[in-house]
């Protein structure tokens, strides 16, 4: 029973975590906290719906085709709207990211109606037993997805020029600037990178869930939590926060009486705020670099 | 190489820059003297492409560069050591001198951390160390080894020894002299008027945005207003009023 719950925890953790990388990624380089983040999910998912009903692409093309989508939509939200928002208040900033998001509900409504619509499994094998514990095969995908885009973005930011120029305009924008780093390209870069990862994440999600205009919400809001949880500028952090999020979730709906047992997702929260008066800067956050010269 | 003319700058209502005109020619160091406030960041900054002059013009070896991107100010060979470091805290001390190398690919970025880091030994141990943790020393090291990989033809540096000890700051002066008989020429904003119209062969003095005086820094050491105010001789010492500003404007 333990095992079962902490491995259907971690599964369920890793799309929080997966989700929570692409919000920090466009965090991280720009400072803007982009409350469009799941309607712009849900749009790029739509986009592999598509690909997938009407195209009848592959699910692996698909679910590539809609990170492309997801891609070129963050960098035309970057260039087409912040960009010129760019010296606005950074309240004005977040309005404008909720603004595109809910310009893109209509514009997916209009195109894709108001109904629930199921979405595919990638893989729909028989699930694998270890020992007593049953994983299911998109449990296992999910899982090993989380780790080779943990590898990706480590290996990126560590050892190429552009992954480190990220970092650096993230750390000191100004100094970036001097060093002849375009920071406006970092900036779309970031924008793109977050929505690309947000939209793999999303057709991760999208077969648990299904998929209408409003289902990516909730997910998106536990992502934020991971986030919150993690720091919010450690990126490993927010996998981490992600699935610690699953795993607690799972462990309290599975061993707590069943009169409370649904109260799990409420639960997850109560802690995140305990966590946060203990803990303001997260689990795995840097404390705020003011002894840095 | 350098041709500032006539050039204002402002923030909002703030004229922070009026008419600055002076010129930096080839190989040589062009100190920038004033007091708080005086115009010496904004100077530089408008030089990077940070601040754009309302009007009046800059040119690099006679190409006009002040609508120029800061990026592609760099990539002509102009870079900034700016006011207070301005480090990357979280990146390593290796990692800061690559991003000086940002716009440069290939063996000779290799060669060139070589040369920065025999040229500043204490960084030599310490290239995976996070440059937050770096002492103000050796982290005004790293600035000016960074600035260097980008292999400038323009060096400005922008207060480069607040905050160092009285050694650090002569051994500072040292190497700037070094860089200069290297043939870097640069611009230096400081408040150590002494040792700056020591290396350098020209200087300015900015009072609230403008060019109070310049000329040639033996003749500039010895007018009265540098003097009284940046050279710490008192009043009494000199005759207070008269005194010639040689090549300067006055005010
Ligand atoms: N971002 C800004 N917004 C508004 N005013 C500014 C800004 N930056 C500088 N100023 C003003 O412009 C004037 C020149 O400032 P600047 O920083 O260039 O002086 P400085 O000579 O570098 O001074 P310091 O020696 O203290 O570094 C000052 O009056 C300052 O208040
Ligand atoms: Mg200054």
């Amino acid at each position: 029973m333990l095992g079962q719950l902490v491995v259907s925890g971690l599964a369920a953790g890793s799309l929080y975590g997966i989700m929570a990388l692409g919000l920090i990624l466009i965090y991280k380089t720009t400072h803007i906290l982009n409350f469009g983040q799941g309607d712009m999910v849900m749009f790029a998912t739509f986009i592999a719906y598509l690909l997938l009903t009407l195209f009848r692409w592959p699910f692996p093309a698909a679910v590539l085709g809609a990170m492309v989508a997801g891609a070129l939509l963050g960098a035309l939200v970057d260039r087409g709207v912040m960009r010129w928002a760019r010296n606005a208040p950074v309240t004005s900033l977040f309005i404008a990211t909720l603004g595109v998001g809910m310009i893109l509900q209509a514009v997916a409504g209009w195109i894709w109606g108001y109904d629930t619509k199921p979405f595919p499994y990638a893989l729909r094998g028989r699930p694998l037993f270890l020992g007593d514990v049953v994983l299911r095969q998109h449990d296992l995908l999910v899982l090993v997805v989380t780790v080779l885009i943990s590898l990706v973005l480590f290996l990126l930011f560590k050892f190429t020029k552009v992954g480190v120029a990220m970092r650096a305009t993230s750390q000191n924008r100004r100094a970036a600037q001097l060093m002849g780093i375009n920071v406006g390209r970092i900036g779309t870069l970031s924008w793109a990178l977050g929505l690309g990862i947000g939209a793999l994440a999303g057709c991760l999600v999208a077969p648990i869930v299904y998929l209408d205009l409003t289902s990516m919400i909730l997910v998106m809001i536990k992502a934020i939590a991971a986030a919150v949880l993690g720091g919010f500028t450690s990126l490993p952090g927010a996998v981490v926060g992600g699935l610690l999020l699953g795993v607690i979730e799972n462990l309290f709906g599975g061993y707590m009486p069943s009169a409370i047992a649904p109260l799990k997702t409420t639960f997850v929260f109560v802690l995140i705020i305990v966590v946060l008066v203990l803990r303001p800067h997260g689990l795995l956050g840097e404390r705020t670099a003011g002894g840095h010269g | 190489m350098l041709a500032c003319e006539g050039v204002n700058a402002f923030y909002g209502p703030i004229h922070a820059l009026k008419d600055v005109t002076f010129a930096v020619e080839r190989g040589t160091i062009v100190a920038v003297l004033g007091a708080n406030g005086a115009g010496k960041t904004t100077l530089m900054n408008t030089i990077s492409g940070l601040v754009r002059p309302r009007s009046g013009a800059i040119h690099l070896d006679g190409r006009r560069i002040d609508r120029l991107a800061p990026e592609r100010i760099v990539r002509l060979g102009v870079t900034q050591v700016p006011e207070g470091r301005q480090l990357f805290p979280d990146l390593t001390v290796a990692e800061n001198l690559r991003m000086g190398a940002y716009l440069r690919r290939g063996a000779a970025v290799r060669q060139d951390l070589a040369a920065v880091l025999e040229r500043f030994p204490a960084l030599k141990d310490r290239t995976r160390q996070l440059a937050g943790t770096l002492s103000g020393g050796e982290q005004q090291m790293l600035a000016i080894g960074r600035a260097l990989m980008a292999r400038p033809r323009l060096l400005l540096l922008d207060e480069p020894s607040l905050g160092l000890s009285p050694i650090l700051v002569r051994q500072l002066f040292r190497t700037l002299g070094e860089l200069g008989r290297e043939g870097i020429s640069m611009v230096l904003a400081e408040q150590n008027a002494y040792l700056s119209l020591e290396v350098a062969q020209m200087g300015i003095v900015l009072e609230t945005g403008r060019v109070a005086l310049q000329g040639p820094s033996p003749e500039l050491r010895q007018t009265d207003r540098v003097r009284q105010l940046y050279l710490g001789v008192r009043s009494g010492d000199v005759s207070p009023q008269g005194g010639g500003a040689p090549g300067g404007k006055g005010t």
